[in-house]
């Protein structure tokens, strides 16, 4: 006897075999990843051949690789078969008003200080009251283009890259993260479905940071995002991506990849505020958080700065690197990543010194709280015609409470006798003291150990674009929310 | 007016405070004074609400309320201040920042309005130069590489900026030496006060050289063992606290 859920059940799967196999306009691929999932991410963005053969190699790699497990990172299997590859944008029924939305989420928004137009567009309420917030975006994002096209800066979603100027991206696409670089490249490599590109003419500065356009469109950021961000001789950018306000999705895994090319006396400043749910107070939950970023200094005096505050997510693996190929190319990396709860990180940076006088710099800031697990790995490599080389890095932890954990793990190998490299680490607790000195006057505690951790994280913050430095400090104390007392 | 009312304390079980009782009237100035060991520390962690200590008995009124069941950023909103005989060092946090957060947190909780960066700056001009704290000093990290004498300073400062009812003054006359001490004594007299208590905890006379008290109480064995006027302190400094069951000053 069949059952109406039986029933029910094999015309929905019907219906997604009738979607997925002859019909282009489906909006979602059923579950897993196979070749045919691949054809279907690409016909939807008709893309060339080309692209299509690219995917397709990084799918038959990825089915040969093993998911790497050196890290210091302790989750359960994933079942990669299980997951959706592509799937329509918005699914989600829009909300009346903001009177629906989650009220804890929109304390988190009123103590960011995001405005209440934006708090709507972030919690996908339907943009009744909103209509002027979406039309002023979208005008503001046309003024940007404008502004941006004037000087040549190509900005643009990186499928519209691809057919506009294909050119540009055949050459650079995985020129820094080969298409079999590691297991969460290559799986990104085969599925991605967002992200973009970024191309800065020779000698030209970009007129704007990339980052408040960028923000507007932060709702939409996606599973498996992809970035090229390519400064041609000259040139400089200042790009940042993320959002601080609290994002919760459904798809629990994300692997995105970011790709830099900086050319000769050309500049690239990355910044990342990442806020992914990261679980409840019990563990339960959360994103998994896969990334390779890497950045190449290609040209001579060119600089790649990496500067990354880590909030959320349950799981986070992120290394972003520099390659200094260039004589004289600049690397740095400026870290704060947060563990609280049973939030647990994996994270640090690799600087490969290939070119004469290369330099780079590494300071990272790892906070753990509650029963939260905070790993530095980094690797400084020196290869021998690095004649002149310099590294320093500094690596902090600080403690919060008794039951978490910091791990420190420096990799450094140089080949080359001239090289001069730095290590200084240390780790300290907020003391009782410190706490009891900022309440007797006047302080509440939260705040107390807000304002404490944002000191240690100093250096790091200061590296920020100054509108988005105020946001990631508060930041910072709504994350430990209950760390202590 | 601060009113300590009969109070006994333990930390852990040890019982250090027995039976104090101590009234130091709005406008007035006492000192403590007393033997290592006699719980003249504990009496400003208690005042100020540190964690760490039980209270067994007595109250602790601060113009009638009484504040012993408020948590210490509560007692500090009432207007309790306490002067820290080693003030803390906190990495990264420019004093001026620490400064203005703890002005604005007090007077949030009082209701009032918070300054801007543009008004506090003004009012820390005005605040600073009595007591020739460098805007160096208030750039640099709070306490972090300050000598003995700018860190007491900074005590003071912080007085100055949350004039407080109350001022609990522990041992500012430690690690001072004798051009820093006058500075820091004029900032506190300064500070002197028809609206203001304040109390000076300390081991030494010295310090009542350049601030006067009105009363001066012998703190040994967790209560006062006797009440006198400015010149008990010289006699104290001849005798030592021997008398108290105390060793000799």
């Amino acid at each position: 006897m069949t059952t109406q859920d039986e029933l029910l059940g094999q015309l929905v799967d019907e219906k997604y075999k009738y979607g997925f196999v002859t019909d282009i306009e489906s909006e979602a691929a059923p579950k897993g990843m196979n070749e045919d999932i691949i054809r279907f991410i690409s016909a939807k963005k008709e893309e060339p051949s080309w692209l299509l053969e690219w995917r397709l190699s990084a799918y038959r790699a990825w089915t040969q690789m093993h998911e790497p497990r050196w890290s210091k990172l302790d989750y359960p299997a994933i079942d990669y078969q299980d997951a959706h590859y592509y799937s329509a944008p918005k699914a989600t029924e829009k909300l009346k008003s903001l009177d629906e939305v989650d009220p804890e989420l929109l304390e988190t928004y009123k103590k960011l200080g995001i405005p209440i137009r934006e708090q709507e567009l972030l919690a996908g309420v339907e943009p009744t009251v909103a209509v002027d917030a979406v039309f002023d975006s979208v005008s503001v994002a046309t003024t940007f283009k404008k502004k941006l096209a004037e000087v040549g800066v190509i900005f643009c979603p990186i499928s519209e890259a691809v057919r506009e100027h294909p050119e540009l991206v055949r050459k650079y696409l995985g020129s820094v993260v080969p298409v079999t670089d590691n297991f969460y490249a290559t799986l990104n490599s085969a599925a991605f479905t967002d992200g973009s590109f970024v191309y800065i003419p020779k000698g030209v500065r970009c007129p704007m940071e990339l980052s408040t356009y960028f923000r507007i469109n932060a709702a939409n950021t996606g599973q498996f995002e992809r970035t090229l961000i390519i400064a041609d001789a000259g040139s400089y950018v200042s790009y940042l991506e993320g959002c601080t306000a609290p994002k919760r999705d459904e798809n629990q895994l994300h692997a995105a990849v970011v790709e830099l090319v900086a050319l000769d006396d050309a500049e690239i400043k990355y910044s990342t505020v990442q806020n992914w749910y990261p679980g409840d107070e019990n563990g339960k939950g959360g994103i998994y958080n896969f990334v390779t970023k890497r950045g190449a200094c290609r040209g001579r005096n060119s600089k790649i700065s990496w500067t990354q505050v880590e909030t959320g997510s349950a799981i986070t693996w992120k290394y972003p690197s520099c390659i200094l190929q260039g004589d004289n190319s600049v690397g740095e990396f400026y870290s704060v990543a947060i563990a609280n709860n049973y939030q647990q990180a994996d994270t640090g940076t690799k600087m490969i010194h290939i070119g004469r006088n290369t330099k780079s710099r590494i300071v990272s800031k790892g906070i753990s709280a509650g029963h939260g697990q905070n790993t530095y790995r980094g690797l400084v490599r020196v290869l021998p015609r690095a004649e002149g080389a310099r590294n320093y890095t500094q690596c902090d932890s600080l403690l919060i409470g008794s039951s978490c954990g910091a791990h420190t793990v420096p990799y450094i190998e140089s080949r080359n006798p001239g090289a001069t490299i730095e290590h200084e680490a240390s780790t300290a607790k907020i003391s009782d003291d410190q706490l009891f000195y900022c309440r007797q006057r006047g302080i509440p505690q939260e705040e107390a150990v807000s304002l404490i951790v944002n000191g240690f994280c100093r250096e790091v913050m200061q590296q920020l674009p100054m509108e988005f430095a105020v946001e990631a400090q508060k930041l910072i104390g709504i994350s430990l929310e209950g760390s202590v007392g | 007016m601060l009113e300590i009312k009969n109070l006994f304390a333990s930390a852990g079980d040890r019982q250090i405070l027995k039976d104090l009782s101590l009234t130091v009237p709005t406008g007035e100035v006492h000192a403590i004074m007393g033997p290592n060991g006699a719980g003249k520390s504990t009496l400003s962690y208690i005042l100020a609400g540190r964690d760490g200590y039980e209270v067994t008995g007595g109250e602790v009124l601060l113009d009638g309320e009484d504040i012993l069941s408020l948590a210490p950023e509560d007692r500090a909103a009432k207007g309790m201040f306490l002067g820290f005989q080693y003030p803390v060092e906190i990495p990264g946090v420019p004093t001026t920042t620490f400064l203005r957060m703890a002005l604005n947190a007090v007077r949030k909780a009082r209701g009032e309005r918070e300054l801007d960066a543009i008004e506090f700056l003004r009012l820390l001009k005005t605040k600073t130069k009595l007591l020739g704290v460098t805007e160096d000093m208030l750039k640099r990290a709070l306490n972090v590489g300050f000598s003995g004498g700018e860190k007491k300073r900074n005590e003071v400062l912080q007085m100055a900026i949350l004039e407080p009812r109350l001022a609990v003054l522990d041992e500012t006359d430690s690690g001072l030496d004798i051009d820093a001490l006058r500075i820091v004594a004029e900032g506190c007299n300064a500070l002197r006060s028809p609206e203001r208590s304040m109390l000076i905890i300390t081991h030494y006379q010295r310090l009542l050289n350049y601030i006067v008290p009105d009363r001066i109480h012998v703190l040994a064995q967790g209560a006062i063992q006797r009440s006198g006027g400015k010149e008990l302190a010289l006699e104290l400094e001849e005798k030592g606290y021997a008398e108290f069951g105390g060793e000799a000053a």
